[in-house]
């Protein structure tokens, strides 16, 4: 199904899973849409669109700026900082030739730590080595205001607009207190659309939720680390992952019919994130969902449509999915790279209609599961213990049933388990702050269909 | 001087005078000219022009369909090439249809012809019907119908005998349907809702018939003459209900109230225990039709004589239409599942035969279900006596087991039939109606069981 644009591109294919069959007056279509974008590993993250082919263009495939917490806390305790200081390091030399890069250190302001001179080098032995010198000026002195450091790199990012992958990192210890949550939001608004963002936190006096929402607007993850001294092992793994986006602003377009309406788009692989709300239109009954950039990877949907009833034998086609590239800089209409068709057909066949998609419904349970680990600690916070208790059996038994190992482990530092199968769990006493937070970031993470 | 005016239709001018514009033929009042191109006619060219939209949705009439079939505007599915079928040769139609309740037509067909190698002319249609609870049925119906229809075709080209033919045919659509389970998408279970489909098929040539079938997919043979002689239906069901009343443990209608009744117990698939093919072959000695039709049709008119109202008079001049109306006929009761019939007109064999035939115009013909190995004799063949339409004349060509040894099933005098001396056949001889063409008649039974006290039964299979 997949079209090809150019050679030594990623190739993209769209398949669907559902049970197409509804019992006679049912309205809701469900589908999972597993996106595969595979190949151009080798070809050196040459965006997609981009009319390059310039001198500098095959290699200035990426940029990459890195935010750094270097308010006053990151020096207690004083690992903190030389972590990220560390980190910092191993990122840069991470780096591919070529790439555009800076590093930035955050406070209550964002000051530029490399090159310093309001742009973006271009990574090379040389440039790598000066940056990593500058690092020494990352120092722990100031407040945190996050929404600053999202502006500075948005401002060194618009220095390189030829530059189509847009990545930045961001590190933090703390929560935004020199800022209000207001202005935060702003920020994350303005630079929206603008590049992606993976979010860090260091220790455990950070909010989830705070960087929740930067990675979630800005398409990327959020994770904890817990130890100061793991932080290079992420920040390595973190920018491998960056140099291998090879497309970038890539859209899951969804066509409904006429009086039809999207229910919900939630990306349900690698992780939970809702995308519902970041429908932009894109022509007659279209809409376009943002889902960043891509290297070689597969991420699932759960789409759900609401159609218009018809009568028993009547089939329609409920949505159709494609992703598509939008208008590059002088390019004319949006590229499609692949599209997969989700149908409704009604039917009197009670065995057709009530069977249910094995993939829709492990997925519909691994929402579940992410949203029973935050309610549950939620719950937990608020005293709630039995509450708590129940949502986090739920999720037990959920983690279990659908082999989610991952989530399974996490599950049980923080609750004894009694009966996985029926979710029978007792919290355990001195659980520690750090294997809370770490459930609790990581409890969007899902597991695939077992095949 | 009047003032001049212009044409209200092209602005050329015009003296007071016209009443009609010189360049456009436009009437002064905006109308057309005599003899100007009806308004419908420009209008239809003019809406052509921009065709460039495609077709019109079959659901909301947009012109937004798409190339892969839906509407870009409603979502609608557009109807495919399979939905309705229609086929039409010198002697033989079919027609299928989707119906109404489901969304895709699993029935298939063909109809073809060809010649013998003596030269004389032969007809063939195959009619199948996917089983829904199946993997692809539509494909296995497709499948069948393609293996069969090539295999009837090159055996009656080869000389092999009509009835040879048949078994060849069923055995090689079985195979191509069982092929099926091995090449499909995904995990492939061979032993689980494999591929499957019913079957059943005609060869007509020279007023001789030989139809074969497996499943529920049913032969009817409407005579021309309905008031003269008796329609009946050809086949027995390989189904749940059927197989009770054979055994003799349910009445039949008990047997067909029954939620199982129509369950199969003979298809097409790799998951088929083993396939039995029944064949019939037999010359009628009436002009009629034959009809090969899928559940989606004899559901709505199970019986013989119920059917027979719904084909038309003219049915073997008119196969087609005669198709065609059966196909309306079951879409209008409700057409809950895929509906499909071929059509084979009959003339009886020509010559000799033909003036023995006016004097037994209403002699009803038995014909004689040659039965395959293992289960001959056990079932089928009381289906073919089951029609309760034992008549005069025994035309059966069967080449095994013509009934002999068969005998409580085999009546060939059953007492007075309902109607003799219909118009079409003003008054039989006062003789017993003289054996029919060859082959002679098989001896007849010695003394038939009780069935003389049975009344004149209805062309069901009667109850046990």
């Amino acid at each position: 199904m997949a079209t090809l644009a150019k050679p030594n591109l990623p190739r993209f294919d769209v398949e669907i899973f559902q049970n197409e069959f509804l019992a006679d007056g049912a309205r809701e279509v469900n589908a999972i849409v597993t996106v595969t974008a595979t190949g151009g590993g080798t070809s050196g993250g040459r965006p997609l669109g981009i009319t390059d082919a310039g001198s500098q263009g095959a290699d200035a495939a990426a940029a990459v700026v890195i935010l750094v917490d270097c308010s006053g806390s990151m020096d207690y305790p004083k690992t903190k900082i030389n972590g990220a200081r560390e980190a910092t390091a191993a990122a840069i030399d991470a780096l591919r030739d070529g790439t555009a890069f800076a590093v930035v250190a955050g406070t209550h302001e964002a000051r530029e730590i490399y090159p310093g001179d309001g742009t973006l080098a271009t990574a090379s032995a040389t440039t790598r080595g000066h940056a990593k010198e500058a690092l020494r000026r990352l120092t722990a002195a100031g407040g945190t205001a996050m929404g600053t450091w999202l502006a500075k790199a948005d401002k060194l990012f618009l220095t390189r607009r030829d530059i189509a992958i847009r990545h930045a990192v961001l590190l933090t210890d703390g929560n935004n207190e020199h800022e209000s949550a207001a202005d935060l939001e702003r920020a994350i608004e303005r630079v929206t659309g603008h590049f992606t963002a993976d979010c860090r936190g260091v220790g455990t006096d950070w909010k989830i939720d705070e960087l929740r929402k930067i990675s979630s607007a800005l398409l990327g993850t959020v994770d904890i680390v817990a130890e100061p001294s793991g932080l290079a092992e992420d920040f390595r793994s973190m920018m491998a992952g960056a140099m291998g986006k090879q497309v970038a602003d890539v859209a899951l377009r969804i066509w409904t019919p006429a009086n039809a309406a999207v229910k919900f788009v939630k990306q349900v692989a690698p992780a939970v994130e809702d995308l519902t709300d970041r429908r932009a239109e894109a022509g007659p009954r279209a809409g376009d969902y943002p889902t960043g950039s891509w290297g070689d990877e597969s991420r699932d949907y759960h789409v759900c449509v609401e159609v218009p009833a018809a009568s028993i034998g009547n089939e329609m086609l409920a949505a159709r999915i494609s992703l598509v590239l939008p208008p590059q800089v002088g390019g004319g209409t949006p590229e499609v790279l692949s599209q997969g068709l989700v149908k409704a057909v009604w039917t009197d066949d009670l065995a057709s209609s009530t069977r249910i998609s094995p993939q829709v419904a492990h997925y519909t349970g691994q929402a579940e599961l992410a949203s029973s680990i935050q309610e549950g600690l939620e719950a937990h916070r608020a005293g709630d213990v039995d509450a708590a208790t129940a949502k986090l059996g739920a999720a037990v038994r959920i983690a279990h049933a659908t082999g989610n190992e991952g989530t399974y482990k996490l599950l049980q530092k923080v609750v004894d388990v009694v009966d996985p199968k029926e979710g029978t769990v007792r919290f355990r006493k001195n659980v520690s702050e750090a294997d809370s937070m770490t459930l609790e970031t990581r409890s969007t993470k899902t597991v695939r269909v077992k095949k | 001087m009047p003032q001049q005016t212009v044409c209200p239709s092209c602005s050329e001018p015009m003296d007071p005078e016209d009443a009609f514009c010189g360049a456009c033929g436009a009437g002064r009042n905006g109308r057309p000219a005599p003899g100007a191109m009806p308004a419908s006619w420009t209008a239809t060219q003019s809406e052509a022009t921009p065709s460039q939209h495609g077709p019109l949705c079959a659901h909301c009439g947009l012109p937004q369909v798409t190339s892969d079939g839906y509407c870009e505007a409603c979502g609608g599915a557009q109807p495919r090439p399979r939905d309705h079928m229609e086929k039409s040769l010198a002697g033989v139609a079919g027609v299928s249809d989707r119906g109404v309740r489901h969304h895709r037509n699993e029935d298939s067909f063909t109809v073809a012809a060809t010649s013998l190698p003596g030269g004389e002319p032969v007809v063939v249609a195959v009619v199948c019907d996917g089983v829904s609870s199946s993997d692809r049925p539509d494909q296995a119906s497709e499948t069948a119908v393609d293996a069969a229809s090539e295999s009837l075709l090159t055996a009656l080209e080869a000389g092999r005998e009509p009835t040879a033919a048949m078994r060849q045919a069923v055995a090689d659509a079985a195979q191509a349907v069982a092929d099926l389970a091995q090449e499909g998408p995904g995990p492939t279970r061979p032993d689980v809702n494999a591929p499957a489909c019913t079957f059943v098929s005609a060869i007509a040539s020279g007023g001789r018939i030989t139809i074969g079938w497996v499943g529920d997919t049913r032969a009817y043979w409407i005579p021309d003459d309905r008031a003269g002689a008796e329609p009946f239906r050809l086949t027995q069901d390989d189904s749940w209900a059927a197989r009770m009343v054979e055994a003799g443990l349910m009445g039949e209608a008990e047997a067909y109230a029954d939620p199982r009744a129509h369950a199969i117990t003979g298809w097409l698939g790799a998951d088929a225990e083993e396939v039995v093919p029944h064949t019939l072959d037999f010359t009628p000695h009436v002009p009629g039709v034959l009809l090969i039709c899928t559940d989606g049709l004899w559901n709505y008119a199970e019986a013989a004589t119920d059917l027979a109202y719904f084909v038309r008079p003219d049915a073997r001049t008119e196969p087609l239409a005669a198709a065609q109306t059966l196909v309306k006929f079951a879409v209008a009761a409700g057409g809950h599942d895929n509906i499909t019939v071929a059509v084979l007109p009959i003339d009886p064999p020509a010559a000799g035969a033909e003036e023995e035939d006016a004097r037994t115009a209403t002699a009803l013909d038995l014909p004689v279900i040659t039965l395959p190995g293992t289960r001959a004799g056990t079932g089928t063949g009381s289906g073919a006596a089951g029609t309760g339409v034992a008549g005069t004349g025994v035309a059966g060509t069967g080449v095994e087991g013509t009934g002999v040894e068969e005998d409580e099933d085999y009546e060939p005098t059953l007492p007075d039939l309902p109607v003799i001396g219909s118009p079409a056949a003003p008054l039989p001889p006062a003789a017993p109606p003289p054996a029919p063409p060859a082959p002679p008649a098989p001896p007849a039974p010695p003394a038939p069981p009780a069935a003389p006290t049975v009344p004149p039964q209805p062309p069901h299979p009667p109850t046990a």
